[in-house]
């Protein structure tokens, strides 16, 4: 079946929404797919707050969220992003009040502010109140506003549609084609359709499912990333994968960081606020990855509790109050999956893999770019986690990734809709379909004797988890590598046992776990030729960051054996690097 | 320790009608219903259909009758549930597969609330102002996430499938006591329709089967309330 539209969002968390809202105010007819429901989106779990420098507690300035943003990064964030960020983020958030997101409130009724990890006043003198929240469901709250305001503006949505090819017109991107819209499969009837577009946007989220734990939901497989790869087009800084400091120990479940914005510390078995050594200005507050090493090496000098590999976080001294008003839903996650009572217990974490930096890359337009010149692939827009614009750089700051898909969401629709008054409609590709429907039946027609995937996927998420996560080396990495291409190799026989065509969820899998081994192998292999250590990267065999040789981007580009790596430059506009200290 | 776990099957290309199914799984008594089935389609049976996400209770995917009861199956664990565990569809609505239910009306009540901030007043530079009174008003109901569990555990909506439900009325409820919303005639004019609030018996299912801890019963109260005191 072909559906013919003037712009398609694929995936329906915060910038996909953004995205469809601001296309609907246009007039551009729009569809948008999922393969979830929208309110099952991931955006709809973060928890702690999106920072925008409103001041509405103290002095702020988008100045200094951007230098934050960029210190933050490790320096590879690119600065002509990351003033757009912190620029936009002031009235995007203002725009969601609007909209009636449900903000907690100041007692002089204005949105409310807190402390998050790496956000600082005055370019790094201490912490500062700058995320805005709604308790601690700011994500959930981000995402029925915008769904709501879809349903308002009559966004037409596709549920449960899962895109599993890209569409070009006039050749591949490399040779200057343009995007033509997406094949998606429907997971209820099993038929494959096609959506033909001007403009189509990425907005799948990210990729955690690569590792065994992971904060991430069942869902983020980087199904666009991967299609983007196999397209021809490279993934930019993938190496570079956050781990969350306070993950619920074994299952990776978010802990927020709003809980030590709101006072919560870190503890090693001597009862150590150990932040204090690792750094003495910002503490439990530094940045994700510092504080994830710091972990580790508590860990690895014996200080985990009782010798075993978590600490600590304790919320005993904030009390019922804060507790109840401002952070119910994470304390309810302990008590319900540690059994714990977080007013009376210190809580066991431990980092979990939480964010990818990397990605699609994009421009300032979250264009799809296709080399370091800047080339953009016509009609192809990514925004939010599976875009890589550059605002994170090699680390993300807590909060920023909601602020980088409502700016990048935004700014997506606002320029599909420009783009789409300009050029005419692709035409019908003939057998646009077969490709995907060869792969698919070749899957669901082999026989059952063949490997299960999720068989294949444990053994992904384990090597991805012990060889490829806080702390990396060479060996380990090349190890890595050689493990990534084995499970590729078998996955050629990936078998399954549901023949059906209503909800084949295995099938789904299936293709699922492709998109994973596919951006792991691009994600070791980055990982591998980048010898120094910068934000969530950190080698051990080199321990230092070397910006004479990597003050620069990845870009990976699919190759007859495996990734081919080239690099671009970092956009330098304001702060020059300097050691990152906290 | 192991667990007895029985699941309502159907799979409608080849099943007549839905069949139970037992699988013995090893556990931890801290596992959850989810990752039981997780276990079962990795090791025993692949063909076993559910909808999951993000696990841990938020995304509102995995409601589904567990033990005789509406639950998600990301929140509920073995050392809740004992040794015997049934899963079941949630009740009320078509089942498409498995454990898989067509969600498509219980979405289309959802809309038909009008469930979005209506306030046609020109926007400020900033935000609009807001107390903490007036915003700790419809918290609760901010909480919703639609997964279902309420209106299907529902014996109103099991008797009278037109009734637009505890879900759809809670997010009414979100607006209608939010001060920036100039929408709530609108609403409650929807919501005195025959299948509206009136079809609650007060029978409390919906505040049992809530994994968010939403008091809906209250909410549903208070919406009535707002109808009936709406031309006085």
């Amino acid at each position: 079946m072909d559906h013919p539209f003037d712009a398609i969002v694929v995936g329906a968390g915060g910038a996909g929404l953004w995205a469809a809202l601001e296309l609907a105010r246009e007039g551009v007819n729009t569809a948008v797919l999922t393969k979830l429901y929208p309110t099952r989106s991931h955006t709809g779990t973060a928890q702690g707050g999106v920072c925008a420098a409103l001041g509405n507690l103290e002095e702020d300035h988008w100045e200094w969220h951007m230098f934050d943003t960029v210190k933050g990064g490790d320096y590879l964030v690119d600065q002509d992003a990351a003033e757009i960020l912190a620029r936009e983020a002031i009235e995007t958030v203002v725009e969601l009040e609007h909209m009636g997101l449900p903000f907690n409130r100041t007692p002089d009724g204005k949105i409310d502010q807190r402390r998050f990890g790496g956000h600082t006043s005055n370019y790094g003198e201490g912490p500062v109140r700058r995320a805005c929240f709604a308790a601690d469901r700011t994500g959930h709250m981000i995402l029925q506003t915008l769904y709501q305001q879809c349903i308002k503006h009559g966004v037409k949505f596709f549920d449960e549609f899962q895109v599993v090819d890209l569409l070009f017109e006039g050749g591949e991107p490399d040779t200057g084609g343009r995007a033509a819209g997406v094949v998606a499969h429907r997971l209820a009837d099993g038929q494959l359709h096609t959506f033909r577009a001007k403009a189509v946007l990425l907005a799948t989220g990210g990729f955690g499912r690569m590792f065994r734990i992971t904060s991430n939901a069942h869902s983020l497989t980087g199904d666009a990333v991967a299609l983007c790869y196999r397209h021809g087009i490279p993934l930019q800084d993938t190496e570079f994968f956050q781990f969350h400091p306070t993950g619920i120990v074994g299952i990776g479940i978010l802990l927020s960081e709003a809980a030590r914005g709101e006072g919560g510390i870190l503890l090693n078995d001597k009862g150590e606020r150990f932040m204090e050594k690792y750094a003495p200005k910002m503490m439990d507050l530094a940045p994700r990855d510092m504080v994830s090493r710091a972990m580790y090496q508590e860990i690895r000098a014996g200080r985990g509790i009782g010798g075993k590999d978590y600490v600590y976080m304790d919320l005993r001294h904030l009390g019922r109050k804060v507790i109840d008003e401002k952070l119910p839903d994470i304390t309810d996650f302990v008590r319900v999956y540690q059994g714990i009572e977080p007013l009376k217990e210190p809580i066991p974490v431990q980092p979990t893999a939480h964010y990818a930096m990397g990605g699609i890359p994009t421009n300032t337009d979250s264009e799809v770019v296709r080399d370091d010149k800047g080339t953009v692939v016509p009609g192809l827009f990514a925004a939010g986690e599976c875009a890589c614009v550059s605002v994170h750089g090699a680390n993300r700051l807590g909060t920023n990734s909601l602020v980088d898909l409502l700016v990048f969401g935004r700014r997506a629709g606002r320029q599909m809709a420009r783009y789409a008054g300009k050029v005419e409609r692709p035409l019908p590709i003939a057998d646009a379909i077969e490709p995907v429907r060869a792969e698919l039946e070749a899957i669901r027609s082999r026989a059952a004797a063949g490997e299960s995937v999720a068989t294949i996927r444990a053994e992904l998420q384990d090597v991805m988890m012990d060889n490829v996560g806080v702390y990396r080396e060479g060996k380990l990495l090349t190890e890595a590598l050689a493990k990534v291409k084995e499970l590729k190799g078998r996955n050629e026989n990936v078998a399954i046992t549901d023949r059906g065509s209503i909800f084949n969820t295995e099938l789904m899998e299936a293709q699922e776990l492709g998109y994973l081994l596919d951006i792991a192998h691009v994600t070791v292999a980055s990982a591998l030729a980048r010898t120094e250590s910068r934000g969530a990267h950190s080698r051990e065999d080199y321990p230092e960051r070397d910006d004479k040789k990597w003050l620069k981007h990845t870009l990976a580009y699919k190759g007859k054996d495996g990734p081919s790596l080239r690099y671009k430059q970092v956009s330098i506009t304001r702060f020059e690097p300097k050691p990152r200290t906290y | 320790m192991e667990v007895t776990l029985r699941i309502l099957r159907y799979e409608p290309e080849t099943d007549k009608a839905p069949h139970w199914e037992t699988y013995k799984v090893a556990v931890d008594p801290m596992d959850r219903v989810l990752d039981l089935l997780i276990k079962v389609k990795a090791d025993q049976d692949g063909t076993l259909s559910f909808r999951r996400s993000c696990a841990h209770g938020i995304c509102g995917s995995d409601a589904m009758l567990i033990n005789n009861r509406n639950r998600l199956a990301c929140r509920i664990r073995v050392d809740q549930l004992g040794k015997k565990i049934s899963v079941a569809p949630l009740p009320g609505l078509p089942v498409v597969k498995d454990l898989i239910v067509d969600m498509d009306g219980f979405f289309g009540k959802y809309r038909s609330v009008k469930p979005f901030l209506i306030n046609e007043q020109p926007e400020p530079e900033r935000e609009r102002r807001q107390t903490q009174e007036d915003r700790a008003r419809y918290d609760d109901s901010t909480k919703c996430i639609l997964c279902a569990a309420c209106t299907t555990s529902c014996p109103s909506f099991w008797a009278r499938p037109e009734y637009v439900g505890p879900a759809a009325i809670v997010q009414a409820h979100r607006f209608i006591f939010d001060s920036r919303d100039e929408g709530s005639a609108e609403r409650l004019e929807i919501l005195a329709d025959e299948d509206g609030v009136w079809r609650c018996r007060t029978i409390f299912n919906c505040v049992d089967a809530c994994p968010r801890g939403i008091n809906i019963t209250r909410a549903i109260l208070e919406v009535s309330s707002a109808i009936v005191g709406r031309h006085g």
